[in-house]
C-alpha cells in the first residue's frame, strides 16, 4: 500500500522514521474546515463536532500563558501544524493486519514483545490514530471497555458522555481546549464495579510525520471498586521543524476504585509537549500518577487529583530529566474537597547542562475540611553549574484541623564525584547516569519493574548523548 | 616492562607547581610505601596518576606497563588497570556499594558480553567477609554517612573487587582504629602478588608493620629524596621530617 523507506536511524531508539502515505491528512492550519474535516473522517455525531467548533472558539479567544509560563511558547506555529494524519480509523485488532511500516515501528519500540510479557491490553497509537488496539479475550468478557475516543463516543455514550470534558473542561487552559478541538486517538477505558486488572493496559503514541500535532484524548473510569493501571509510553523522531504533542488527560476513580496511571515519556528535542492531566477521585477512591518526563523541548505538565470524597487519596510522583535546550515544567495539583483526604507529591528534576527544571505545584485545602493531609517533597539535582531550576509551590491551606508538610532540596553532582567515578572505570556519562539513578532510585523502586527498566534505560542514554 | 613508571614528573595545581622532577618506579610484585609530611604533594601525584584533569602535567612520562598514560581520561586510566583508594573518599546518593562495584565491572566487559550476577554476588560477600564488612554494607549507599574507617574498608572493598595490575592507596591508614587497620592489611595484603604493584601513601609506621613494604620512599617538596629499605620507615619515624630537611641543606651547602 505504500513504500516501506526507512530513513535517520541512529542509536537512540526512537529517533527513526517511516515515509508514509496517509490517506487522511486535513492540511495544515487550524480552521472550522479542519475540524469539519476531522468529523467527517470520523463519522462522527453532530454534537461532538458542536463540541469542537465551541473549543476552537475558547482556543481562539485564550492568551498564551506567557504571563505565568516560558515565552518559548510564542514560537509554535499553529498555522504551520498539519492537525489530523491517518492511514484510517479503524485500529486493527492482530500486528499482522497493521501496514508494515507502523508494524515496524512499533516493533523497533518493543511494544509487541512487551504485549507478550506482561500487559492485559495495549492500543498503539500513530499519528493521528490507533493502528493497533487489543485487550485479553478474558477482560472483555467481564465487560472491561477498553477502545479509541471516537469509538468510546461512538458506541458507549450512555458510559463516557458523562464524564467527557467533565474533570477537565475546555476552557481549563488553552491546550485543553486546544485539544478539545482536534483531538483524535488516545484510550477510553471503563472497569465495571469491583474488577481489579491484574496486569497494565497500555498505550504508546508515536509521533511519525514532521510540524504534526497529536493531540490523543484519554478518559478513564474505574467503577466502585474497580482497579486499573495504565501506562503510556511516547517517542517522536528527531525534526528540524517542531511538533506539537497536546493530551487531555481525564480519570475518574468511583467510590474504593484505584487508579494508577504511569507515563515514561521520551519525546526528541523538538517536541512541545503540553498536556493536561486531572482526576476526581470519589470516597476511599485512590488515583496515583506516575509521570516520568525525558525529553521535549518543553513540557509543560502538572498533574493533579480532584479529591471529591472522605478518604480520598492523591498522589503524584514524578521524576523530569532537563537535558541541554530542554525545559520541564512540571508540577502537581491536589485539590482537597472533602474531609479526611490525603495527597502526597513527589517530585524529582535533573537539570543537565543549560537544561531547566521548574517545579510548580498547587494544594488547596479550605476552611471548612477537618483531618486533610498534604505531603510534598521537591528535590532538584543539578549537574554542571549551568544548569536551572526552580521552585514555585503554591499551598493554599485554611483552617488547622489540615496538616501540611514541604519540603524541599538542591543538590549537585559535583566534578569530583564523576572524578571518583571514572576511577573506577565508567564513562563521564555513565557516571552521570549513576548519580542520576541515585538520586531517582527511591521513586524507581516502587514502580513496575518492567518501566524502572525501561526509565533507567532511557537516563542512561540521555546522559551518554549529554557528553560533549 | 611490568611496571609503573614515573619519570621526571612536573605537575601542579592552579599554577602552582607541586610535583618537581618526581621519579619512581614500582614494578609488579612490590609494595612500595610513600612517606612525606603534609602539603609534599603525595595525594597531588596520585590524582594526576590517575588523570585528574584539574591538575596540569608540564613535563615527564608515566609508563604503565610500557604504556603512557599522561593524557589520557580517568577512566581509561582504570580500566587499564590503576585503582586509587582516595584519600577522601566521595559520597554517591542512592547508589548501592553492590550497584556501584557491579557497574564498574560492567564498565570493564566486551560489549555484549553476560553478567554472571550470581558468581558476582558470591565473590563480593566473600570480600566482604575477608574484610569484616557486614553483609548489610552491600545496599547502602556508596560512602553516604559511613565512618571514616568505613570508607576506607570500603575502597579496599573495591579495590579487592576490580583486582587492578596497581594499586595507589593514599592514607588508606589515617582513620582506621587498630583492628581495623590489621584487618584492612589483610585484605592488602591478599592482594598481594607477582600481578599487581602497590604503592602504598601513608604517615605512620604502623601500618607498615602489618603491610611490609619492599621499600620505602620518602617524599619532600615534590620529589624523592630518600629511597630504603623498611626500615627507612623507623628512622623517618624516630627522627622526623628534621632529619630530612637538615640532611637536605647539608647535601645542598
Ligand atoms: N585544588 C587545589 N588548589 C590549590 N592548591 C592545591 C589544590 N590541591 C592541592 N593543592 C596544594 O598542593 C599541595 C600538595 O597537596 P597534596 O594534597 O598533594 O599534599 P599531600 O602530600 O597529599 O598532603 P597530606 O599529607 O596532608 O595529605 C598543597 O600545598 C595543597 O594546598
Ligand atoms: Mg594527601
Amino acid at each position: 500500500m505504500s513504500q516501506t523507506d526507512a530513513i535517520d536511524i541512529d542509536r537512540e531508539k526512537g529517533n527513526f522514521r517511516f515515509d508514509v502515505k496517509y490517506e487522511y491528512d486535513a492540511g495544515t492550519g487550524l480552521s472550522e474546515e479542519t475540524i469539519d474535516y476531522i468529523s467527517k473522517a470520523k463519522d462522527e455525531e453532530q454534537w461532538i463536532n458542536d463540541f469542537r467548533k465551541r473549543a476552537l472558539k475558547v482556543f481562539e479567544r485564550l492568551p498564551m500563558p506567557t504571563h505565568w509560563a516560558t515565552k518559548d511558547l510564542e514560537n509554535i506555529v499553529f498555522e504551520n501544524i498539519r492537525y489530523y494524519l491517518s492511514q484510517g480509523q479503524m485500529p486493527s485488532r492482530s500486528w499482522d493486519d497493521v501496514p508494515d511500516e507502523v508494524k515496524e515501528t512499533f516493533e523497533r519500540l518493543g511494544i509487541p514483545e512487551q504485549e507478550r510479557k506482561f500487559l492485559a491490553g495495549v492500543e498503539a497509537q500513530f499519528d493521528s490514530e490507533a493502528a493497533y488496539s487489543r485487550m485479553q479475550d478474558s477482560l472483555e468478557d467481564e465487560g472491561v471497555i477498553f477502545v479509541g475516543s471516537s469509538e468510546g463516543l461512538k458506541k458507549y455514550p450512555h458510559i463516557f458522555k458523562k464524564y467527557f470534558g467533565k474533570v477537565i473542561p475546555t476552557n481549563d487552559n488553552k491546550f485543553s481546549a486546544l485539544n478539545s478541538a482536534v483531538f483524535s486517538g488516545g484510550s477510553f477505558i471503563y472497569v465495571p464495579p469491583g474488577v481489579k486488572l491484574k496486569q497494565p493496559l497500555q498505550a504508546y503514541f508515536r509521533i511519525n510525520a514532521e510540524s504534526f500535532g497529536q493531540f490523543e484524548r484519554t478518559l478513564i473510569i474505574a467503577d466502585e471498586g474497580a482497579e486499573v493501571t495504565y501506562m503510556e509510553g511516547c517517542t517522536a523522531p528527531k525534526f528540524e521543524t517542531s511538533t506539537l504533542h497536546s493530551a487531555v488527560v481525564e480519570l475518574v476513580a468511583l467510590k474504593g476504585a484505584k487508579i494508577q496511571y504511569i507515563t515514561v515519556q521520551n519525546w526528541s528535542n523538538n517536541v512541545f509537549n503540553l498536556v493536561t492531566k486531572r482526576a476526581w477521585a470519589e470516597e476511599g477512591a485512590e488515583v496515583k500518577w506516575i509521570d516520568c518526563n525525558i525529553g521535549s523541548r518543553l513540557t509543560m505538565k502538572y498533574p493533579g487529583v480532584v479529591l471529591k470524597g472522605r478518604k480520598a487519596r492523591g498522589e503524584v510522583i514524578s521524576i523530569a530529566l532537563a537535558n541541554d535546550g530542554q525545559h520541564q515544567d512540571t508540577g502537581a495539583k491536589m485539590v482537597h474537597q472533602a474531609d479526611d483526604t490525603t495527597s502526597n507529591i513527589i517530585s524529582k528534576s535533573i537539570s543537565v547542562g543549560k537544561g531547566r527544571s521548574t517545579y510548580r505545584g498547587l494544594v488547596h485545602m479550605p476552611d471548612h475540611l477537618k483531618g486533610c493531609k498534604n505531603n510534598t517533597e521537591c528535590d532538584a539535582l543539578l549537574i554542571n553549574t549551568n544548569s536551572r531550576t526552580d521552585t514555585y509551590p503554591a499551598i493554599n491551606v485554611q483552617g488547622n484541623g489540615n496538616s501540611v508538610q514541604h519540603e524541599a532540596s538542591v543538590s549537585k553532582v559535583s566534578a569530583e564525584q564523576i572524578f571518583y567515578m571514572m576511577q573506577r572505570g565508567l564513562s563521564e556519562g555513565e557516571a552521570m547516569s549513576l548519580a542520576v539513578n541515585g538520586f531517582v532510585n527511591d521513586l524507581v523502586r516502587q514502580f513496575p519493574m518492567e518501566y524502572s527498566v525501561e526509565l533507567k534505560r532511557l537516563i542512561d542514554m540521555e546522559m551518554e548523548g549529554s557528553v560533549g | 616492562m611490568s611496571q609503573l613508571e614515573i619519570k621526571n614528573l612536573n605537575a601542579g595545581i592552579a599554577g602552582q607547581s607541586i610535583l618537581k622532577d618526581f621519579s619512581l618506579t614500582v614494578p609488579k610484585g612490590e609494595v612500595h610505601a610513600l612517606m612525606g609530611p603534609n602539603g609534599t604533594g603525595k595525594s597531588t601525584l596520585a590524582k594526576v596518576l590517575a588523570g585528574h584533569e584539574d591538575y596540569e602535567v608540564e613535563s615527564g612520562s608515566v609508563l604503565m606497563d610500557g604504556e603512557e598514560i599522561l593524557g589520557k581520561e580517568p577512566d581509561e586510566v582504570a580500566r587499564d588497570g590503576l585503582f586509587l583508594a582516595f584519600q577522601y573518599p566521595l559520597e554517591i546518593p542512592g547508589v548501592s556499594i553492590a550497584n556501584f562495584i557491579r557497574a564498574a565491572l560492567q564498565a570493564r566487559q566486551e560489549d555484549g558480553e553476560k553478567f554472571d550476577a550470581p558468581a558476582y554476588y558470591r565473590r563480593l560477600y566473600e570480600k566482604m567477609n575477608i574484610l569484616q564488612i557486614d553483609k548489610k554494607f552491600s545496599a547502602r549507599s556508596v560512602n553516604e554517612g559511613f565512618s571514616g574507617g568505613e570508607k576506607k574498608r570500603c575502597e579496599i572493598l573495591q579495590m579487592s573487587m576490580l583486582e587492578p595490575s596497581y594499586c595507589v592507596m593514599d592514607e588508606t591508614d589515617s582513620g582506621l582504629d587498630i583492628d581495623a587497620l590489621k584487618i584492612v592489611a589483610n585484605g592488602v595484603n591478599l592482594m598481594r602478588g607477582p600481578d599487581r604493584g602497590i604503592l602504598v601513601i601513608t604517615h605512620y609506621q604502623r601500618l607498615l608493620d602489618y603491610i611490609v613494604p619492599d621499600k620505602v620512599h620518602v617524599m619532600y617538596e615534590g620529589r624523592i629524596v630518600h629511597s630504603g629499605e623498611k626500615e627507612l620507615a623507623l628512622e623517618l619515624e624516630e627522627k622526623g621530617y628534621d632529619w630530612v630537611r637538615d640532611e637536605l641543606a647539608t647535601t645542598a651547602s
